[in-house]
């Protein structure tokens, strides 16, 4: 069953034309990547799932239910949470409070402090959960943000460039984490450059290429597809 | 409820804070007796304007909302009042006059609030309209000098102000010298506690996550709009209370209270006290009144032009504030004394364990 259907989707910057009328579905409980080379419009098409951007055409489902027009505010109450490509935490907030913040809809009390530390603990932030947000490296802001948005428990987590600034590691972990929450059942759709990390998470890819659909289907079959590695892989061929 | 008069949003905490707050507190109860009716009656003056400093501290310290429109909603509930204790006769009406215009300057805030931040407007914007609105009231009220300019019998009066409204009153008792004193320093412990709470609560919580980054807050499900508009309304609403107070304690209002030099004043007790504290804004405010009063008295035009200094020297040396900054020197050096008490006694402590082993 779709849990984010895409019809049509276009979005224009004046004459640039960002999106051009994507199709795109995601379905429950898979991980969806979206690839594609720098300027394909991945992240342009993340924020207008969300709703930072309003599309120029077409509309866009979640659970059935067209959310086109809903501010970022109620897709997110609806079941979706995102963690952006430039880190965006609280950075003058202390770590444990950008975590409580995050929580805090959601629950209270004791049961609040206890999925803080359980988050703190999950992203190896403990140590530093005192320590302001903005204090943290690139890598560590990268958990927090991760972490902000699993606080959620999301129906659907979108995670742009989740392992941008991440050691060989660190990205390693982030892709079990992301395996381990959709065991649980969460769909995850992600946009990402680094293929080791697609090829560790992916069940479903779409290629973006200068704002269009490129290609769609399974990892094997996308690895498989030439014109893919040409526009993607800059991979050359001897003719 | 208590828990969250402690919170990490406000700097002074734990029993020492507290005691030193009830000790502040007791000396300020005692003070009437001790001193002249004048000087009394001219703290009154000083704690009047606290609640407006107290509220731009709340909108733009913990909210990001930079606004210059303090006095425009000090002068909505000034004036209002005036109007309504003309018109209801004066006595214990007075009490519902104070009231309905404080609650009137926070619907003026609740309307031009909704226009700018659903009109999303921010930043240095934020800080234009509402000087913009302060500035056309000032104007507006300034022409009002002909006998056409009344609201019953209430004349407004122009530059000359409007007068003749009578004091706070309850049955036929003034609250005018230590009775106004002891009312100011009740609202201001009861404001100061209640603002306390709010910062440190869950709302207090996504008032400063709006601040520091409002496109993250509202990818958390918060729509941050709603939590502006709640900081707008109450932090104007408390302008709107020294607005009230104001007129009821000199029984005139004028244009000159809402203009430009007064609208700038609000800004320059907050920053200079550290707006990203109610503790800081709270005293540092204070001290500032009572300076800029004492000056006055020999020289008005030397009281503006240290308001002037001041705020460079804010800017230029300490951006977050002088009182907030000293604040913060003396929780650091009494952290790093207690941890420097605590190091030998656990060092013993380790000692006394192995020699016991």
């Amino acid at each position: 069953m779709a849990l984010v259907d895409v019809k049509g989707v276009s979005k224009r910057f004046g004459g640039l034309t960002a999106v051009s009328d994507v199709d795109l579905t995601v379905n429950a409980g898979e991980v969806h990547c979206l690839i594609g080379p720098n300027g394909a419009g991945k992240s342009t098409l993340f924020k207008l799932i969300v709703g930072l951007y309003p599309p120029t055409t077409g509309s866009i489902f979640f659970d059935t239910v067209d959310i086109t027009a809903e501010r970022p505010y109620a897709r997110v109450q609806r079941g979706m949470s995102i963690k952006m490509q430039a880190p965006s935490v609280f950075k003058e907030l202390p770590v444990r409070q950008n975590i409580q913040i995050a929580l805090q809809e959601r629950l209270s009390g004791a049961e609040c402090r206890a999925e803080e530390e359980r988050l703190l603990a999950l992203l190896n932030l403990a140590d530093d959960s005192g320590k302001l947000a903005g204090a943290l490296s690139h890598g560590q802001q990268q958990w927090l943000e991760i972490g902000m948005a699993l606080a959620l428990q999301p129906q659907l987590l979108l995670l742009d460039e989740p392992t941008a600034g991440m050691s060989p590691e660190e990205t390693y972990k982030t892709g079990e984490l992301i395996k381990s929450f959709n065991a649980e059942g969460m769909t995850v759709l992600v946009v990402e450059h680094d293929m080791a990390f697609v090829r560790q998470v992916a069940q479903r890819v779409t290629v973006l290429h200068l704002g269009k659909i490129f290609a769609r289907g399974s990892l094997e079959a996308i690895l498989e597809d030439e014109k893919v590695a040409e526009i993607y892989l800059g991979k050359t061929h001897a003719h | 409820m208590f828990k969250l008069l402690d919170g990490p949003q406000t700097l002074g905490r734990g029993k020492i804070f507290w005691s030193c707050f009830l000790a502040v507190l007791a000396g300020a109860l005692i003070y009437p007796l001790f001193a002249d009716s004048y000087d009394v009656g001219n703290f009154a003056y000083f704690l009047i304007w606290i609640f407006m400093a107290l509220g731009l501290c709340l909108m733009w310290g913990y909210g990001g909302m930079l606004s210059f429109g303090q006095t425009f909603f000090f002068g909505i509930a000034g004036y209002g009042y005036g109007v309504l204790a003309i018109n209801m006769g004066g006595g214990t009406a007075t009490i519902a006059a104070l009231i309905l215009s404080v609650v009137i300057a926070m619907i003026a805030a609740g309307i031009l609030g909704y226009f700018m931040i659903w009109g999303g407007i921010s930043g240095i914007f934020f800080g234009i309209v509402t000087l913009s609105a302060t500035l056309v009231l000032a104007f507006f009220l300034g022409q009002t000098a002909g006998p056409e300019w009344h609201i019953g019998p209430a004349r407004l009066n122009g530059f000359n102000g409007m007068k003749g409204m009578d004091p706070l009153t309850v049955g036929s008792f003034d609250i005018e010298g230590s009775a106004l004193y002891y009312l100011m320093i009740a609202l201001i412990v009861i404001v100061y506690v209640a603002l306390r709470i709010l910062v440190n609560s869950s709302v207090g919580n996504v008032i400063v996550a709006t601040r520091e980054n409002p496109q993250r807050a509202e990818m958390l499900g918060y729509d941050v709009r709603k939590y502006q508009l709640l900081t707008f309304v109450i932090g104007s609403g408390l302008a709107g209370l020294s607005g009230a107070l104001y007129t009821s304690w000199g029984q005139f209002i004028t244009p000159s209270s809402i203009g430009l030099p007064a609208a700038a004043m609000p800004i320059v007790w907050v920053a200079f006290s550290g707006r990203n504290d109610l503790t800081a804004t709270l005293v540092g405010s204070f001290l500032l009144l009572f300076g800029f009063q004492t000056i006055t008295v020999y020289s008005q035009q030397a009281a503006l032009v240290l308001m002037g200094v001041l705020l460079l020297a804010t800017v230029m040396l300490a951006p977050q504030g002088f009182v907030l900054g000293i604040g913060r020197l003396v929780v650091d050096w009494w952290s790093r004394r207690r941890r420097r008490d605590e190091a030998p006694a656990l060092a013993d402590a380790g000692r006394l364990q192995s020699d016991e082993t």
